[in-house]
């Protein structure tokens, strides 16, 4: 693959054709936040966390670093007065849902975003979608999905699949951001099969 | 029916459909598009059915079922042709006149337009000020086709265009024509629909595919369904020259579910149009294959959005990716794809008929040709709307729609649905050109034209665009699904007297970065009503948000005596 030279925070950076200007500026120790990022997975584009400025012949625009592809001689900024208002509103927009989620309130230090600018509500899932999509691309077990669209959009385990696949596995749990996988989880179990893994369980030993 | 084999066939066809029909026989004509359809239109139509039939063929009177005429706020709507004597708000009761009207000519004055204050009758479509100050290029045909045959569209002149294509053009001769014409997309873009196809022509690969995108799902636009259901073949004819011109075998149809006479006509249209060997393997006998396949939404706005489009083509749920790479280059299964809407093909057929030069002379400098527009809101005459680009808006409003509906004054005229924007009465004479309305903030968009009385409350204008929107978002991007929802909650705490200090800060806040950093068009435009409403109308958003302070103060008054 041919490779390809930008220019990160003024950082000269080395990076090949079919990175991503978050991969490449990754791969050069350059720190760009990310919410719904996970280097296993495919870039998803949902968070808007990671935008970073461009500057080409003098226009500056704001993209999604996680699928802006490299280009040659790319200038890219990753804190910006603008990027970082966006940062902060964005973080406020997700605060609302889960004002207590470690990884927000440490974003929310650094970017000055106040918890309580927006009306409260709290579901604490952020929909970063990682439980949707690991369990999807890395697991193909298929347990959480979205459900319903907009503002209304929920993950969902799926209790057929759900009964047989999240125990052994629980993998999503630790990437969630809010700790709202688990607690679905355990919700959908208490809801659709209450007792029915604690009895397998038991008849397994 | 027999397929045609070359161009020569396809004018014999023409001429034989045309000697065969007598021009000077009269023609009634009935509007079932939607709205006259939702006001009993087909009733009107069966009983003057049964009137032609009972007085037989002797009588010379044909009846023709036609797409949507234009004037809705006045069906059901019936043309006598060749005379064009406009009849409205006619009922079943009316047939026997209205037949006899078109047998020997005469007028029946209580179905025709009236001043609404001098009393004066116009008869004729060339009088009737609705009609008389429109450019009706593309729906113009409207009235003398059955969308349900091809026939009429052929006799029309329809597929010309294509033949001339076919065997008088290259392809690269075909792009440049529509280049020169400076064709500007009418879904909402305004994009140079030659330069897209050029890119989608030259992107590598060996397969690409042409699409119409005729999902129209924005509240309050309707023109596309009146020129897609009215005149199927228009839109046909003009995504077969296009295919021709990209290189494409392989063209989609997406529309809508949920429209079954736009469904029916369209799938009417396909079957005639291969059968006349007009679609399928070498059309026309040019060598020339192509095919069209008909593709549903899935009800949701979002799926009319590009790339949206194109993965609820493939199969999957239409979430719009990220277009850092152009669906023109990398689309449907990240083939080259080109999609236009439904009134940008339209427009094609004419422009290779008459030219580039014939086409580029209609409109103002940037902005070609003429534009639908889905006239509504507090208007006397609301209706589909053709002008030239470049016309003012106050002659859409007040020349053409009467004014603003119960003498009231006119307060904002908004193009462009919940996309949109919304332009204050004093920039009335603003033209209607893509790069000038979106520069004074009401973006043309696909081209709905919502007129708002003195007594409209902005805030609410607003809220409910939000709310709409809301509901639409697909919800994978944070600054779309959550910067909405914000911004219709501040919204609807203003609009109940619950204001806070800092509410315009925050909907700025929120607006600005909503339209900064969504995932796709809806939501980056989501933004733009209330950007233009911040723009043009503060004042009253503040005046609102002070009644919230005020009872805030006086709480906070109370609860420390």
């Amino acid at each position: 693959m041919n490779e390809v030279v930008l220019q990160i925070d003024g950082k000269e950076v080395k990076a090949s054709a079919d990175m991503t200007v978050l991969q490449a500026a990754r791969a050069a120790g350059i720190h760009i936040p990310t919410l719904c990022h996970h280097e296993k997975l495919e870039p998803f584009g949902g968070c808007r966390l990671c935008m970073v400025e461009l500057e080409t012949r003098g226009r500056k625009s704001w993209v999604v670093s996680c699928v802006y592809p490299v280009a040659q001689d790319l200038v890219v900024r990753t804190r910006s007065e603008r990027v970082d208002k966006i940062r902060k509103v964005i973080l406020e927009e997700l605060l609302a849902h889960a004002p207590n989620s470690p990884e927000l309130t440490a974003m929310a230090k650094v970017y000055k975003a106040d918890p309580n600018r927006f009306e409260m509500d709290p579901s604490f899932c952020v929909l970063c979608g990682l439980c949707v999509r690991y369990c999807d691309e890395v697991k193909g077990a298929h347990a959480v999905d979205f459900i319903e669209r907009g503002a209304d959009r929920e993950i969902s385990f799926i209790p057929e699949v759900a009964s047989k696949e999240c125990w052994p596995c629980q993998e999503c749990f630790a990437l969630c951001p809010t700790s709202y996988a688990q607690a679905a989880y355990f919700l959908t179990e208490a809801l659709a099969f209450p007792g029915r893994r604690k009895a397998s369980e038991a008849e397994a030993r | 029916m027999t397929r045609l084999r070359s161009a020569a066939e396809l004018e014999q066809l023409r001429s034989a459909i045309v000697s065969s029909r007598n021009p000077a026989r009269p023609c009634i004509a009935v509007c079932a598009g939607a709205a006259c359809h939702g006001q009993d239109s087909q009733l009107v139509a069966d009983a003057l059915r049964a009137e032609v039939d009972r007085l037989g063929p002797a009588a010379g009177v044909e009846l023709r079922v036609t797409g949507c005429h234009g004037y809705c706020a006045k069906g059901p709507n019936v043309v006598v042709n060749p005379a064009e004597l406009c009849y409205f708000e006619v009922k079943p009761e009316d047939a026997a006149d209205v037949v006899a009207s078109a047998r020997n000519g005469t007028v029946v004055e209580r179905l025709v337009y009236r001043d609404p204050v001098t009393g004066e009758a116009s008869a004729r479509m060339s009088e009737v000020p609705f009609y008389k100050h429109q450019t009706r290029l593309l729906i113009g045909d409207n009235t003398r086709i059955d969308p349900m045959r091809i026939d009429d569209y052929i006799a029309a002149g329809g597929y010309a265009a294509l033949a001339k294509a076919l065997f008088k053009m290259t392809p690269e001769q075909v792009v440049d024509e529509v280049k020169r014409a400076n064709l500007r997309g009418r879904g909402g873009g305004g994009f140079p629909a030659g330069q897209k196809w050029e890119t989608a022509k030259n992107a590598p690969g060996d397969e690409r595919y042409v699409i119409v995108n005729g999902h129209e799902g924005e509240p309050g636009a309707f023109m596309d369904r009146a020129i897609f259901t009215g005149n199927p073949h228009k839109v046909l004819e003009g995504l077969i020259i296009g295919a021709y011109a990209i290189g494409s075998h392989q063209g989609y149809i997406y529309t809508r579910h949920d429209s079954p006479q736009l469904i029916r006509h369209i799938e009417q249209a396909l079957a005639q149009a291969e059968a006349h060997g007009l679609l399928g393997q070498d059309i026309l006998g040019s060598g020339f294959d192509f095919r069209v396949e008909l593709h549903f939404d899935v009800g949701i706005f979002v799926s009319g959005e590009s790339s949206a489009l194109m993965r609820s083509i493939e199969g999957l749920p239409p979430e719009p990716r990220p277009k850092y790479i152009r669906t023109s280059v990398a689309g449907i299964r990240d083939k080259p794809s080109n999609l236009n809407n439904v009134e940008t093909w339209a427009n094609v057929p004419q422009i290779i008929e008459r030219g580039a030069e014939w086409y580029a002379g209609i409109g103002t400098e940037r902005s070609k040709g003429t534009k639908l527009v889905s006239l509504s809101g507090h208007v006397v005459a609301s209706g589909v709307v053709e002008v030239p680009m470049g016309t003012p808006l106050r002659t859409i409003v007040h020349d053409i729609g009467g004014g603003v509906a119960q003498g009231k004054a006119l307060k904002a005229v908004h193009f462009g649905g919940p996309m949109g924007g919304s332009i204050p009465a004093d920039l009335v004479d603003a033209r209607l050109d893509f790069d000038e309305l979106a520069k004074l903030g009401a973006p043309i968009g696909a081209g709905g034209l919502l007129v708002m009385d003195e007594d409209t409350d902005m805030v609410e204008v607003a809220r409910y665009f939000l709310e709409w929107l809301t509901n639409e978002s697909c919800g994978k991007c944070v600054p779309c699904r959550e910067g909405m929802w914000q911004t219709m909650r501040v919204l609807e705490n203003i609009t109940k007297g619950q204001g806070r200090r800092g509410d315009i800060e925050r909907l700025e806040d929120l607006n600005d970065v909503t339209s900064a950093a969504c995932l796709c068009a809806l939501g980056k435009t989501s933004a733009d009503p209330l950007k233009s409403m911040l723009r043009y109308f503060k004042p009253e958003y503040e005046a609102q948000i002070a009644r919230g302070e005020k009872r805030d103060d006086a709480a906070v008054g109370s609860a420390s005596r």
